[in-house]
């Protein structure tokens, strides 16, 4: 599935990611943990593709496909989903039609035809319902006005709707309380399937008493230090990230 | 004596001479030369066999015109124009243009693919002359035209160019034509008082609901209205009149200056909505060429509890010089200015309207949205005043501006002025940019960066947008994503 090879990557002339290395395979669902400035968002953002990160050696592909000269919609097509740790406002454009353009630009691009205005009501409807999520919310403009918590199920619903092949949670725990912590994560749990990889960013072990992981991988100034089950977890909520020093600022 | 004469004969016989004193009586010729002088005027006059009132008028407009000079105000610049190197009248062509659709400027169907605009449209569009015999069954334009033009009548709602109304309806045209962009108005006006080419007249009678919008759409065949066009819409007590203007297709034209005069009148209890696109060539990539649009438009809310909406989608041109306006003259009258102006390339947008408060209770409202990108630089100027008797006064305002990429520009300059206490007017700015978040966050989800540029633009001329009938509102949707092409790399 995922195969991340010896990645370096550059902002602004700084080396944020060091030589990292990851595979996630299909199915799997891969922790990673670590301190801020560790590079964890960056590697989310590597993987979808934006620009102004200089990557300065090594591979990402997804099922043997390269990624890297590939633009951030070729990738969702490919099936890469990021779910953002501070979800995007997008003033007058009402949230089902944001949806339906995500959902029809990726079928396009895989030859798969648009779908129908009556089943994408369908599909959304059931998706909303299992999410918490009101029709009222989907006519309001995308993400714009709704609490930390609504925005978080907003993306949990974009993830369900889009079916990608390989998404990456960063830090979908920031902001939430325990009740949208558990929808979110149940929605999430919903997803899980022999097909799909999942990569949980978080700084915090509670989120993955709700998405239990396969493996953890603890990430330090750009690269991963240590790689472990889900016990890993629990060790570093005691012990925290001391241990893996040299943190970057 | 001899010599003498043969010096007479020679005069004659010089071209300087056939110019200055002799073209003007050929009115069976197609072009006027270049320039403009009183025999010009006299000549387009004569070719649209005007009444002697009208050509006085074009000349009164012509000797002012003279004596004025170009205003140079706006946040717009360009090379002098020399009014002496331009065409002022050819008659409207007809047997040119391509054969067949196949012999069209493939750019310009792309264009018109893109717009969604159907293949019979597209023939019109392009001035194709052998049209497809399936397409045309369908889509006959005679017959549309002559439906539309029954019902019309039998409403009493007149439309029709405006030369036709100088000879059907002088007394109406002499009554109102200069009523409310009077001849001395401002420079561009006044050079299109002394040589309007044609356009649009409207009259709806008092009491009557015009039973469709009426639209340039069904004047096609009588385009090449030329440069100078002149559109006068009078709605009497208590009617209803909407009139589309324009269309979504680029429109190319080898004439660079165009320099329009549009006239609303809406007298007790009538209403006129005005809606515009505008998508005139803008100019190529390096800013070269682009049509000059200096428009004067202006409605006149005469009577009491009148109303007049403008709604304009400004695409195209490479200068935009352009300001709608509402008199309101009337008591209770209302006056609407809802604006899209986007800019990329090299374009320049100086835009924005006047609600003059006369009257008592009056009110206003304006929403524009300045889209800049490229390295266009895009200018919303409005004026807002109230007069000493307009008690009461309201106006609100709105006027957000976009950035996109960091070599363009967005100025606001507001004025407003209330002669009044009791009059209230709200002023609201924002200017924001596009950020690389907000594009990322739409490309992620699988829309290429222009189509996530146009995502977000639409969402941000959606108030303006709803204000446009449904058919119109759909097609401009289409015709921003295009405007922007190439705006994000």
């Amino acid at each position: 599935m995922l195969d991340i090879q010896n990645l370096h990557v550059r902002i602004a002339g700084k080396t944020i990611i060091d030589g990292l290395n990851l595979k996630v395979d299909a199915g799997q669902v891969a922790a990673i943990m670590g301190p801020n400035g560790s590079g964890k968002s960056t590697l989310s953002y590597v993987i979808a593709g934006r620009a102004d990160y200089e990557v300065t050696e090594g591979s990402i592909k997804l099922d043997g496909v390269d990624l890297l000269d590939k633009t951030p919609a070729e990738r969702a097509a490919l099936g890469i989903f990021l779910s953002f740790q501070y979800p995007l406002e997008i003033p007058g454009v009402a949230t089902m039609t944001f949806l339906k353009a995500a959902l029809n630009a990726q079928r396009r691009a895989r030859d798969e035809g648009e779908m129908s205005t009556p089943d994408f009501m369908k599909k959304v409807r059931a998706a909303a319902a299992r999410l918490n999520i009101s029709q009222d919310m989907l006519k309001r403009a995308v993400n714009l006005g709704f609490s930390g918590g609504e925005k978080k199920r907003m993306e949990i619903l974009q993830m369900a709707l889009l079916e990608p092949r390989f998404a990456i949670l960063d830090e979908m725990d920031s902001g939430l309380d325990i009740d949208a912590l558990r929808v979110c994560s149940e929605g999430v749990n919903a997803l899980r399937s022999p097909e799909r990889g999942l990569l949980v960013i978080t700084h915090y072990q509670r989120l993955l008493d709700y998405i239990a992981p396969d493996v953890v991988h603890v990430m330090s100034a750009g690269k991963i230090v240590r790689s472990g089950g889900p016990e890993l977890a629990l060790e570093l909520e005691k012990s925290g990230y001391a241990d893996y020093a040299s943190e970057a600022a | 004596m001899a010599a003498v004469q043969e010096t007479v004969d020679k005069v004659k016989t010089l071209d300087v001479d056939a110019y200055k004193y002799g073209f003007f009586t050929d009115i069976a010729s197609d072009k006027a030369p270049k320039g403009l002088n009183e025999g010009i005027v006299r000549f387009i006059s004569a070719k649209k066999n005007e009444p002697e009132w009208l050509t006085n008028w074009r000349l009164d407009a012509y000797r002012r015109w003279l004596t004025m000079v170009e205003p140079n105000w706006a946040r717009v610049h360009y090379p002098k124009i020399d009014y002496q190197d331009l065409y002022y009248y050819s008659a409207p062509k007809s047997a040119e243009g391509p054969r067949l659709l196949e012999d069209v400027d493939p750019e310009l169907l792309r264009a018109y693919e893109k717009l969604g605009i159907p293949l019979r449209e597209q023939e019109m569009l392009a001035g194709v002359q052998e049209r497809r015999v399936a397409v045309d069954a369908v889509f006959d334009s005679v017959s549309v035209v002559t439906t539309f033009k029954a019902e019309l009548a039998k409403a009493g709602v007149i439309f029709c160019p405006i030369s036709e109304a100088v000879q059907t309806h002088p007394e109406l045209v002499r009554k109102y034509l200069g009523a409310v962009v009077p001849v001395t108005d401002n420079y561009f006006a006044t050079l299109n008082s002394a040589v309007f080419s044609d356009g649009s007249f409207v009259y709806v009678p008092p009491g009557v609901r015009c039973p469709m919008e009426l639209s340039t759409y069904f004047r096609i065949n009588e385009k090449n209205t030329g440069q100078f066009e002149r559109t006068l819409i009078i709605a009497d007590k208590g009617s209803y009149v909407s009139y589309l203007e324009g269309c979504t297709a680029p429109q190319r034209d080898e004439n660079q200056l165009h320099a329009a005069v549009v006239e609303l009148i809406a007298l007790d209890d009538a209403e006129i909505k005005y809606s515009t696109v505008q998508n005139w060539y803008p100019g190529d990539a390096n800013g070269k060429g682009g049509i000059y649009n200096f428009v004067t438009k202006r409605g006149d809310c005469r009577g009491a509890r009148s109303k007049i909406s403008w709604t304009q989608v400004e695409t195209g041109s490479a200068i935009t010089w352009k300001y709608p306006s509402c008199i309101l003259r009337g008591d209770d009258s209302r006056g609407e200015f809802y604006s899209i102006a986007i800019s990329n390339g090299y374009q320049q947008v100086d835009s924005g309207t006047k609600m003059l408060h006369l009257g008592a209770n009056t009110s206003s409202r304006v929403i524009s949205k300045g889209i800049a990108a490229g390295h266009s630089q895009n200018t919303y100027r409005g004026q807002i005043s109230a007069h000493r008797k307009a008690i009461n006064a309201r106006n609100f305002t709105n006027c957000d501006s976009l950035l996109i990429g960091n070599k363009c520009g967005a100025h606001t300059v507001p004025y407003i002025e209330a002669k009044n206490s009791s009059a209230l007017f709200e002023h609201e700015a924002t200017t924001s940019k596009i950020s690389d978040d907000q594009l990322f966050y739409v490309m992620q989800r699988g829309l290429s960066a222009e189509e996530a540029t146009a995502l977000i633009v639409n969402g941000f001329v959606r108030d303006v947008l709803q204000q446009l009938p449904m058919e119109f509102a759909v097609e401009a949707q289409k015709l921003i994503a295009i405007s922007l092409e190439g705006s994000v790399g």
